[in-house]
């Protein structure tokens, strides 16, 4: 009975990691690509990391707890590393389906000033 | 007494996460948890410039629970979207205005925001006003932007910052 629960989570846990995987293939720039790896991944880890503990406990009758702590470091480092890659791309411009924000700053300050100009 | 145990509460989580690592808990380990508590934050005490305070622990504890489930959930949404067409999605970056002021309290909101529904954040503007935030697929960002605020920034203001 366990043993099927198990096989469910790793199931569910490669699952989850592959359309994460999945995610960079399918995804067009390198800002949509990023949000593959940081979610899809986290409830496919986590998955694989609950087997684990439940498996290792079983089978030496003491709770192995090592899989809570893989836990704690990838959720911490998860989402710095994208951060920290986001901002180098946006450092570098790289090109985006979406509009950039320096654009988007322009943009804005260009409407203040033909409002101002309107007003004058 | 400040100057010789500046960080209780990563005294506290760094005794656990020796815990967890020996994987026992045996009383001599314990002690050697606290000790190695009591001695990491005084050797690194030039990197934690402001002390930790935490106003409302069950909030943070409530707060936790709320990101567990909207993890699962953002999982859900970003295999949707994946599996369905990529070419369709509209990502948008979104300027969001900061009410937080502590560093502790930005940085997790930013970590927070990565981790749920189809956000990333992207940079955090010279003065710590604005969070740029990227968003996989958006079509109202201005709720978007409420949403984020009602649901994790106003949470972590009441536990990190006295109102």
């Amino acid at each position: 009975m366990l043993e099927v629960f198990i096989s469910l989570l790793i199931l569910t846990g490669a699952i989850f990691t592959f359309i994460g995987s999945l995610g960079l293939v399918r995804l067009k720039d390198f800002y949509t690509r990023i949000h593959g790896p940081t979610k899809a991944t986290t409830l496919g880890v986590g998955s694989l990391l609950i087997a684990s503990a439940l498996y290792f406990s079983y089978l030496e009758r003491s709770i192995s707890l090592h899989e809570v702590l893989v836990t704690l470091f990838l959720f911490i480092t998860a989402p710095v590393s994208a951060h920290m890659l986001t901002k180098a791309a946006l450092h570098l411009g790289l090109q985006s389906l979406a509009r950039l924000p320096e654009q988007q700053v322009n943009r804005q300050h260009n409407e203040q000033e033909a409002k101002h100009d309107q007003g004058d | 007494m400040h100057r010789f145990f500046p960080h209780p509460i990563l005294a506290l989580i760094l005794a656990g996460i020796w815990l967890l690592l020996v994987n026992s808990i045996h009383p001599g380990q314990i002690v050697l948890g606290l000790l190695l508590g009591w001695m990491i934050p005084l050797l690194t005490t030039q990197f934690w410039p402001e002390a930790v305070r935490i106003y409302k622990p069950f909030h943070l504890l409530h707060f936790v629970g709320i990101i567990l489930i909207d993890i699962i959930q953002a999982n859900f949404t970003v295999a949707r979207l994946v599996l369905g067409r990529p070419d369709r999605l509209q990502p948008a970056f979104i300027s969001m205005p900061l009410i937080l002021k502590s560093d502790l309290a930005i940085s997790f909101l930013a970590n927070v925001i990565t981790l749920t529904p189809g956000t990333v954040s992207a940079r955090l503007s010279h003065d710590r006003c604005h969070l740029l935030v990227h968003a996989l697929d958006v079509t109202n960002t201005e709720e978007l932007a409420n949403t984020i605020k009602s649901r994790y920034e106003k949470p972590l203001k009441e536990i990190f910052e006295k109102c």
